[in-house]
């Protein structure tokens, strides 16, 4: 999948030794605690990203704004690897060739003035070589795109809300974007955790092999570009620590081609359909919009299932329109399953640490009809 | 007698006047007692940073760990870096600097001696503040970087704790530092001109000067964080029209010489030891003095390459970037001069020799992934990444922790008159030589790998298995090379072999005292001819321009009968340990500020005050019976 990879990624990946059984983290984490239910089937697409383990490698970009940088890293670190080999050398060589022996004798200088200002002037010189395209790369970076999608990112505690701005609708932690388009994300910290009431914290989107890293600082909007060459299914997670639940904090990109991308946007921004009269599915529309549960909530009061804009309430948490047609949710840690959304429904702070959606003490019966709905939101 | 011209005072304002026993550890205002003291406590946290470490990797062994929580991964993380930087690398620097200083500049004490027993007691009255927050309902867990806002909206007291705990242990850095700026400047002996300086002194002074302005910085950011916190002020909340990036900006304008705070020490250290086991003086001493110089001089203009990915805008970060590849010129200077001073020499691969020699090549590596940090595009790819925790403990771990413990076993004989054992002591290197890089030299794979920092778990499938769980083991490896050397000091107590006053045929003049050295260090103050000068009274050049050995030459005074008569020392003093204690009760009066609280402020203010109005009024010195 990666183009022009590097002589040095091939390198350094050759010993990342890949292990596991292949793709199981759209499972619950195992163990105790969120044991729930093993992994059936896996998307094929998935199952290519990761067999070799590089779902995250910077080592591999998949898209220009990733490629540039890492074509700085093959330069820079390939004059790292050269100094290390001689300058290690010379000291190996150094300890070995004068080493204590019975008939050697310490010379008694001082220090050599031409040694000194050479070897104070090459590493000037070799740093020099690295300034002048880092700079024209930095600047090339920041130059504005033609063309480019508009998508606005916002980072909550602990998911991703993604608005298209130009298309005028929100979906959340699984980002569309069309293949061999720059996207500019502008990508900003709210000021208010929409939940919470709290100043909102510090996150960073990061898809590595899109591109590097961009903060999403409160009061401040910041640009980043992306792009994906081919079609696929890009990893990513936050990388500012945000607190409680910075770990499982991630993302996903989906890359499609331009006519799949018309189609899944077309697709978000058409109403749901309503669920068939009489269906426990139908009761679970009820309960989700309707249902009286713990002080009077329910979860309509911080879900849409439409893509509404962001600023149209009910948006404290992430927007459902078309939620069934996900391949994970809670911020991609989790695959969406029935299973799944059933123990996330029941107490999502146990499966997912520092969530701040509530456990609204639904009954198991009220559970199975809500899933049952959002099954239906294809 | 030194008494004479003192007045002598009664009742409370007497000084205490031994100068052994268990009590004396407590009054003390020798520089060699506290010396010791910043070093053992030192190390005490260096065990408590290292058994968080120990949890933290057993925690990431493999993915979906079970043995740490998210709530206490993030306490640990957060301690582990505030432990070992403010708790461990610093103060163990400072440890060796107080012992050292003095006896390097020959002099009897440093400018001020009880101050420099404030500094001490304050810090480890700090270090106490902040490890108490783990039995008061939680450690710090923002991260030792604390950015805002996370660090005002995150629950409990841990942060809180985190903002007075820095600023009780930043008094304690201003106060050492404005002591070494004095005792450096004003106390060498004659001759000792300032280019005749062992580098280990020349280092503490530049490491001293940028305490003296880095501490103020964060002083202010946390003095910020605390109004914030506890008081409702808005100075980081951007909900209020405040600031998250003042933040960051503060925290790194200090947290980057910091980082230079922790390595020229141990630089230091590294540039006396190697002549000495090389036989040769040091190779281009003027370059690796003003190489020193100018790092701390340049450690003020990168600090902006901690903020890559905050958006400062191309221009910001392209100046940044060039600051930060060319800090690395001074630094190359240092690593050319050290195997400058080998090459040629007659090395004697003692266990002080390898630390330093491992100092060396792990500096190199991590000075390496310092340059590839610079290259901005490509940081945003390794920020936050396990890329920059590899880089900076190889920088941290494999530079200062290798330099501190080169220093412990090179001067260990001169402090305790026993040599610590060789063959324990290369067991000990070799062990955290290859621990150290089992555990840190996978975490630049896995960071190039996309696995980002304080993250408490994983998940299968990431490629990241196999790394970290090499990591983990490399952890346990480093575990065991400490009981290695704890298993050596035990044993060097019990049955180690007498040092003599100089056993390493060292160069610089605490070798030219007794080992251990007297309380007033030398019993006549030496008179400084030469850069090295102890060797030169040892040495002299053959015709050929080959040294031999000048009969009786270095000749240690033995200081039996008589000798220290009429050497007036500082006495004791009661103040500096009392002023200390009022600090860490102000700090829990700002935390809990109910009635409690007020009533702590109180008597913390009143303690400090009695004890520092004490120091003021006791007598300059207590007779002598």
């Amino acid at each position: 999948m990666a183009q022009a990879i590097g002589p040095w990624s091939v390198i350094l990946r050759s010993i990342s030794i890949s292990h596991g059984d292949g793709m199981r983290f759209l499972d619950f984490r195992q163990g105790g605690r969120a044991r729930l239910g093993a992994l059936v089937g896996v998307l094929s697409l998935v199952a290519v990203a990761c067999e070799t383990g590089d779902a995250q490698d910077v080592l591999s970009p998949a898209g220009e704004f990733a490629r540039s940088p890492d074509r700085l890293w093959d330069l820079t670190f390939g004059i790292a690897v050269a100094v290390f080999i001689l300058v290690e050398g010379i000291l190996v060589f150094t300890l070995f060739r004068y080493r204590s022996r019975p008939d050697r004798k310490a010379s008694q200088f001082h220090g050599n003035t031409k040694v000194e200002i050479l070897l104070t002037a090459i590493p000037a010189l070799i740093l020099a070589g690295i300034a002048v395209p880092t700079v024209s790369t930095i600047f090339d970076l920041a130059e504005p795109r033609e063309g480019a999608l508009q998508i606005k990112v916002i980072g909550h505690q602990f998911w991703w809300e993604y608005q298209y701005l130009d298309e005028g609708f929100v979906t959340a932690n699984e980002l569309h974007i069309p293949t061999n388009t720059p996207v500019e994300l502008t990508v900003e910290g709210g000021l208010i955790d929409r939940v919470t009431g709290d100043a909102q914290v510090i996150h960073s989107f990061w898809a590595p092999r899109l591109a590097g890293k961009q903060d999403l600082i409160p009061g401040h909007a910041n640009q980043l570009f992306i792009e994906a060459d081919d079609p696929g299914i890009y990893f990513g997670q936050c990388t500012e620590f945000c607190g409680l639940g910075h770990a499982e904090m991630r993302l996903r990109v989906y890359a499609e081609s331009g006519s799949d991308f018309e189609q899944w946007v077309s697709d978000q921004k058409s109403a749901p359909e309503a669920p068939s009269g009489g269906s426990l599915a139908e009761r679970g529309q009820k309960l989700f919009a309707e249902g009286q549960f713990r002080e009077g909530l329910n979860c309509a009061a911080c879900h849409a299932v439409e893509a509404t804009p962001e600023d149209v309430a009910p948006n404290q948490g992430p927007n459902l329109a078309h939620f069934a047609s996900r391949d994970t949710f809670a911020s991609a840690i989790f695959k969406n399953t029935e299973e799944n959304l059933k123990a996330w429904i029941a107490d999502p702070a146990s499966v997912k640490p520092g969530a701040r959606m509530p456990a609204l003490g639904l009954t198991e019966s009220e559970i199975d009809a809500v899933v049952a709905y959002l099954k239906t939101l294809e | 007698m030194a008494t004479a011209a003192y007045p002598t005072r009664r009742g409370f304002f007497t000084r205490p006047r031994s100068t052994t026993g268990k009590w004396s550890w407590f009054f003390t205002v020798d520089h060699k007692k506290i010396g010791i003291m910043y070093c053992v406590t030192a190390f005490i946290f260096f065990i408590v940073g290292g058994l968080e470490a120990l949890a933290i990797r057993s925690q990431l062994a493999q993915p979906n760990g079970e043995i740490l929580n998210a709530e206490v991964y993030n306490q640990f993380f957060t301690m582990h870096g505030l432990t070992m930087i403010f708790l461990v690398v610093m103060p163990m620097g400072v440890g060796l600097m107080n012992y050292l200083v003095p006896l390097l500049i020959g002099a009897r004490d440093v400018a001020f001696p009880r101050l420099n027993a404030f500094s001490y007691w304050v810090f480890l009255f700090g270090g106490i503040f902040l490890y108490s927050s783990f039995f008061l309902g939680g450690a710090p867990d923002g991260g030792w970087f604390g950015y805002a806002p996370l660090n005002e909206t995150l629950p409990g007291h841990g942060m809180t704790f985190y903002a007075l705990g820095l600023q009780i242990l930043g008094v304690a850095s201003l106060a050492g530092a404005v002591n070494f700026i004095i005792t450096i400047i004003n106390m060498r002996a004659p001759g000792m001109t300032l280019l005749r300086m062992p580098v280990f002194v020349w280092m503490t002074l530049v490491t001293a000067f940028l305490l003296l302005f880095a501490m103020p910085i964060i002083a202010v950011a946390l003095f910020e964080l605390m109004f914030d916190r506890a008081f409702q002020a808005t100075f980081f909340d951007p909900t209020q029209g405040g600031d998250p990036l003042l933040w960051q900006h503060l925290f790194w304008l200090f947290g980057h010489p910091e980082v230079y705070i922790m390595i020229l020490p141990a630089m230091g250290i590294v540039s006396d030891v190697l002549p000495t086991f090389s036989g040769k003086p040091i190779f281009g001493y003027n370059a690796i003095v003003f190489a020193g110089a100018a790092i701390g001089f340049m450690g003020w203009g990168v600090w902006a390459h901690h903020m890559f990915t905050t958006g400062l805008g191309p221009v910001a970060n392209s100046a940044f970037a060039l600051s930060t590849m060319f800090i690395a010129v001074p630094t190359g200077v240092k690593i050319f001069n050290w195997i400058g001073t080998m090459w040629g020499g007659s090395l004697r691969f003692t266990t002080p020799m390898l630390f330093s020699i491992g100092f060396i090549a792990m500096f190199i590596i991590g000075g390496l992934s310092g340059v590839t940090h610079s290259i901005a595009p490509h940081d945003a790819q390794q920020q936050d990444t396990y890329y920059v925790v590899a880089h900076f403990h190889y920088v941290l771990f494999g530079g200062a922790i290798f330099g501190l413990f080169s220093g412990f076993y090179y001067w260990w004989p001169k402090a305790f008159g026993k040599l610590l054992s060789e063959k324990l002591g290369k067991v000990h290197f070799w062990l955290m030589f290859l621990g150290f890089n089992l555990t840190f030299g996978p975490f630049h794979v896995l960071g190039l790998n996309g696995m980002p920092r304080r993250i408490y778990t994983y998940v299968e499938g990431m490629g990241w298995d196999f790394m970290n769980l090499l990591s983990t083991i490399g952890a346990f490896v480093i575990a065991l090379s400490a009981l290695v050397f704890i298993a050596n000091v035990v044993i060097t107590r019990r049955r180690g072999e007498e040092a003599g006053a100089d056993p390493w045929d060292a160069r610089t003049l605490e070798w030219s005292t007794t080992s251990p050295p007297p309380e007033y260090n030398f019993e006549e103050i030496p008179i400084v001819r030469h850069r090295d000068d102890f060797w030169h009274r040892k040495y002299i050049e053959t015709p050929e321009g080959e040294p031999a050995r000048v009969l009786a030459g270095g000749a240690v005074a033995t200081h039996e009968h008589e000798a220290g008569h009429g050497i007036h020392m500082p006495s004791p003093s009661y103040f500096p340990i009392v002023a200390a204690t009022g600090l860490p009760l102000l700090g829990y009066g700002v935390i809990y500020f109910n009635s409690t609280g007020k009533a702590l402020l109180v008597l913390g203010a009143l303690v400090t005050m009695m004890g520092l109005f004490g120091w003021v009024l006791e007598p300059g010195a207590e007779e002598r019976v």
